[in-house]
């Protein structure tokens, strides 16, 4: 009789198969927590090998804006200052782009064409940086020196963003370039957001009279804020990473200066122009206590981005 | 299936690496000044020893020195002489081999100005201290007369990274200029006043071409290569030179006679009337011991051909052969090598 | 009261015809980048570039054969030692369960994706670099498969929880252990989302310029293998870009489309497969 027999074996087979689990879990497990080591060897690395900097200049790196490695004085100002003020261009062009093209796709759009349409717009973040960087460096950065930049100088000339030389390489190209970068991400995780939000709020709006303007900007997005919130968090941290786009079209001067048309630098391109040379252990470990400046912005972008996405899926799913 | 499929690909590699590990591979890094002559000479010399691959990388005369300190390449190269304390760091005391002789000029891409600007101490220095900001400044236009100088501003490059060519166009400027000197100084590396960077000379010249009523600084080969304008400079004895073999030849000329036993000389604003003001030497850093005995002979070998028959291809690169009585005493410091 | 509806439905009307214009942008500004490198690309593409070394700066008629020799080394080692890794990672984060731990690893996971790779490149620098005081494609390979780890990770654990509970426990009745069921029944069933994550994330990487640039170096020649300094395609690409040569800008193109098209090809291939395989509700 069959069940006797399978419950023999079975029995047999736990135990010996008992070990196999065992051993399973074991190693699945092993690879599980080392990632957890990869990340704390990351960040071992760059405390331990930023210890010279961070002894000599304490706190005030943060605020010193002199990049000098001949008197070996050292700040992260400029390089802030760079990488936050393209960040925030790129989201001041691509917010407004993205959320609309957003609300297209999953307001207006049927089924069909929104998801093609969203592949296309996704295989825009699989293009690598240093691809955005060749283009920019031989289209944009033309486009911009000779028509873009004077254009916005000769109009809006007075105010103190766009007074000064033009060179073509400069913060607002590079926000620009980092803007296209960052589209694809607020479109993709807002357009999923918007989707989540309950069909009756949409009918609810559309019944008393509202206009489908009026329902989707006034009612389903409100209710998505959350996750469109999330979707510029997310943008904004792809943004202050980017490193080859940005070094090949900022100018890659360490300065502060009110011109968006001045060239500047980012925390991502200076260390990848000047880490291979950087002759001292002082010069080195600046261009290190940079890193860990750029890991805790992104870090804490990222992470607030990802509750804000929780929060939202959480909401929609609630009915 | 999938198993044989990935130890078929996974031999086809090995098939394509092995061979290839036999090949001796010597690692060297440094100056974009000779840039153009080392790539040059390494590639000739793989032709003539094919099992030799020296894989040279243009990252600056900081990088070179950098990457030497560290261990990472097998010899650095930079056009500014390591100094006492930078050596002091290397673990392996360095040799300073100068390979070449060259020049650095001021380039520049000015829209309707075809003809060859002339450049003094004064109009320099105040054009990179950001004093003079355009080109119709009247202090170019009294050295220039005839030229239609736009009014334009003029968008200075210079490197971003640390480089020798920085070093010896400050050491010039710091020469000439006092103003220079306590404002900004000499370096490979220095708080620039006004400008955009470029990385490397190729850097520099790539930019400033694509950059319309822009001045930068470079290797003279970069512009010649480029079929970029350049001009000449106001040397110590007051006549207009432009860079070229002759020139930079001349300001070496005094160096020669005393060159110091350990190389490091600057020749900067050399006396001498045909004498390109802003010429330097450049340097291969070859660690004074190398472990690797097979290494250190092929690079001494390689040395040896450089200081002969690779001088031979200095003028048709726009660089300068090395004085004779320099070649000479290279060679004794081969031997010092172990 | 008419008059606002007027006002109302114009608004109504310019308001999503701008969203409509709005998406065009975005979308077209893929086929500008795709156009823009197919022309120039296509029209430098020729027999040398992936056949000759490159030559000497100013000498015409070099290619980028050991840039793209390099970049296969480079990600074909970091696939080796990040997939699998990746994998049996995300097979413990779906399949046991352990309070504590479990969201740790994936909270590191996503730290560990969303940090910029130039900061990754560092990592590699001082543990591998440093250490064995030499440039290698080798320590290139670590750097990107660090970057591919949470990658892998985090997808192959989201296609094997969408496994149905059902198939897990009917395998189970049948007597099979917890690791049998895992490995004949839950992963074969979860294989084609997870092919598809580790498809999308070699992609990813093979494009990574940055975390090269102070590990893997560069290279003129072939270079002695992967434990010397190696030429790889986006580092070719970002040191011929910003030099002065027309030559090099010329092979920088072509480069570029090289690069591009494998990295969409795959891109597009993988989310085909991905299309037609589960038909499971995503939870």
């Amino acid at each position: 009789m069959a069940t006797p027999a399978v419950a023999d074996t079975t029995v047999i087979g736990r135990r010996t198969t008992q070990t196999g689990d065992i051993v399973a879990r074991l190693i699945t497990f092993a690879f599980a927590a080392s990632i957890i080591l990869i990340t704390f060897l990351l960040v071992w690395q760059l405390w331990s090998q930023s210890a010279p900097t961070r002894h000599k200049f304490g706190f005030a790196f943060l605020f010193t804006s002199t990049w000098n490695p001949v008197t070996e004085e050292f700040g992260a100002l400029p390089f802030v200052y760079g990488t936050v003020v393209t960040s925030i261009l790129a989201l001041l062009i691509s917010v407004p782009l993205g959320l609309g093209s957003a609300i297209f796709l999953s307001e207006l759009a049927p089924a069909g064409i929104s998801n093609a349409l969203t592949f296309l717009i996704e295989l825009l973040a699989a293009i690598p940086s240093v691809i955005y960087g060749l283009l920019a460096l031989f289209t944009l950065v033309p486009l911009m020196r000779d028509y873009g930049e004077p254009f916005l100088k000769s109009t809006l000339g007075f105010l103190p963003w766009f007074k000064g030389p033009v060179y073509g390489l400069s913060l607002l190209t590079a926000g620009m370039v980092l803007s296209i970068m960052t589209i694809p991400f607020i479109i993709s995780v807002s357009r999923e957001a918007l989707l989540a939000v309950p069909r009756e709020q949409r009918e609810a709006a559309l019944a008393l009279g509202a206009t489908r303007w009026e329902s989707t900007w006034q009612i389903v997005v409100p209710y998505a804020k959350l996750g469109i919130l999330g979707s510029i968090f997310l943008g904004l941290a792809r943004a202050l990473g980017e490193t080859m786009a940005v070094t090949m079209v900022i100018g890659n001067d360490p300065k502060i200066k009110a011109s968006l048309f001045a060239p500047g630098y980012s925390i991502a391109a200076v260390i990848a122009n000047e880490f291979s040379e950087a002759t001292g252990k002082v010069y080195q470990s600046a261009l290190i206590e940079l890193g860990i400046v750029l890991f805790l912005l992104t870090i804490i972008i990222n992470g607030v981005a990802r509750l804000m996405i929780i929060a939202t899926t959480k909401k929609g799913s609630k009915r | 299936m999938k198993l044989t499929k990935m130890s078929l690909a996974l031999a086809g590699l090995m098939a394509v690496a092995i061979p290839l590990a036999t090949a001796q591979q010597i690692n060297a890094a440094g100056a974009s000044f000779p840039a153009v002559i080392y790539q040059k000479w390494f590639e000739e010399y793989r032709k003539m020893h094919t099992d030799v691959q020296i894989n040279y990388q243009s990252i600056g005369s900081g990088g070179g020195i950098a990457q030497l300190t560290a261990g990472t390449v097998d010899f650095g190269a930079s056009d500014m002489p390591m100094t006492d304390e930078q050596i002091s760091k290397v673990t392996v005391k360095p040799l300073h081999f100068p390979s070449v002789l060259g020049g650095v000029v001021p380039t520049y891409n000015i829209a309707g100005v075809m003809q060859d600007l002339k450049f003094t101490p004064e109009t320099l220095s105040g054009i990179f201290l950001g004093a003079i900001t355009k080109w119709n400044d009247p202090r170019l236009a009294k050295d220039n007369p005839g030229v239609k100088f736009p009014n334009a501003d003029i968008q200075v490059v210079h490197r971003s990274d640390g480089s020798g060519t920085t070093f010896v166009w400050t050491d010039y400027l710091s020469k000439v200029s006092p103003d220079w000197k306590s404002k900004v100084g000499v370096g490979a590396s220095v708080n620039w006043p006004v400008g955009l960077g470029g990385k490397g000379n190729e850097g520099v010249a790539g930019t400033v071409k694509q950059t319309p009523n822009s001045i930068g600084y470079v290797e003279l080969i970069y512009v010649v290569q480029n079929k970029m304008a350049y001009g000449s400079v106001k040397n110590a004895s007051g006549s207009f030179v432009k860079a070229d073999f002759n020139t930079v030849t001349d300001a070496a000329a005094a160096a020669a006679k005393n060159m110091p036993d350990d190389f490091r000389v600057s020749i900067t604003n050399a006396a001498g009337k045909n004498a390109y003001p802003i010429s330097s030497f450049t340097w291969l850093l070859i660690p004074s011991h190398i472990p690797d005995a097979a290494k250190a002979k092929t690079i001494k070998a390689f040395l040896q051909w450089m200081l002969a028959d690779g001088q031979k291809y200095a003028a048709g690169l726009s660089y300068a052969s090395l004085p004779k009585e320099v070649i000479a005493k290279e060679v004794k410091q081969i031997a010092k090598i172990q | 009261m008419s008059g606002n509806l007027i006002w109302r439905k114009s608004v109504n009307a310019v308001m999503l015809s701008v969203t409509g214009v709005f998406t065009v942008l975005a979308v077209s500004s893929l086929f500008l980048i795709l156009g823009y490198l197919v022309y120039y690309g296509g029209r430098s593409l020729d027999w040398n570039f992936f056949t000759k070394l490159p030559l000497p700066p100013g000498e015409i008629g070099g290619g980028m054969a050991n840039a793209i020799v390099g970049s296969l080394k480079i990600v074909g080692v970091a696939a080796l030692m990040g997939l699998p890794f990746g994998f049996l990672a995300g097979i413990y984060l779906s399949e046991f369960e352990d309070k504590m731990f479990c969201p740790l690893v994936r909270y590191v996971a996503d730290l560990l994706n969303g940090i910029p790779s130039i900061v990754v490149g560092l990592l590699a620098w001082g543990l591998v670099v440093v250490p064995t005081r030499s440039f290698s494609g080798l320590a290139g390979s670590i750097a990107l498969a660090a970057m591919l780890i949470p990658i892998v990770t985090r997808q192959t654990e989201q296609f094997l929880r969408e496994v149905p509970l059902s198939l897990r426990e009917a395998a189970l009745a049948l007597g099979a252990s917890k690791w049998k069921t895992i490995a004949t029944v839950v992963v074969p069933a979860g294989s084609k989302g997870i092919l598809t994550g580790m498809i999308l994330g070699v992609a990813r990487i093979a494009g990574e310029s940055a975390p090269l640039l102070f590990t893997a170096f560069n290279n003129q020649f072939w270079g002695g293998g992967i434990t010397q300094p190696t030429a790889s395609l986006p580092v070719m690409i970002y040191s011929h870009a910003i030099a002065p040569y027309e030559d090099w800008h010329r092979q920088a193109w072509a480069a570029g489309l090289v690069l591009i098209g494998m990295v969409l090809i795959a891109n597009i291939a993988a989310r085909l497969v991905l299309a037609r395989g589960i038909s499971v509700p995503r939870a």
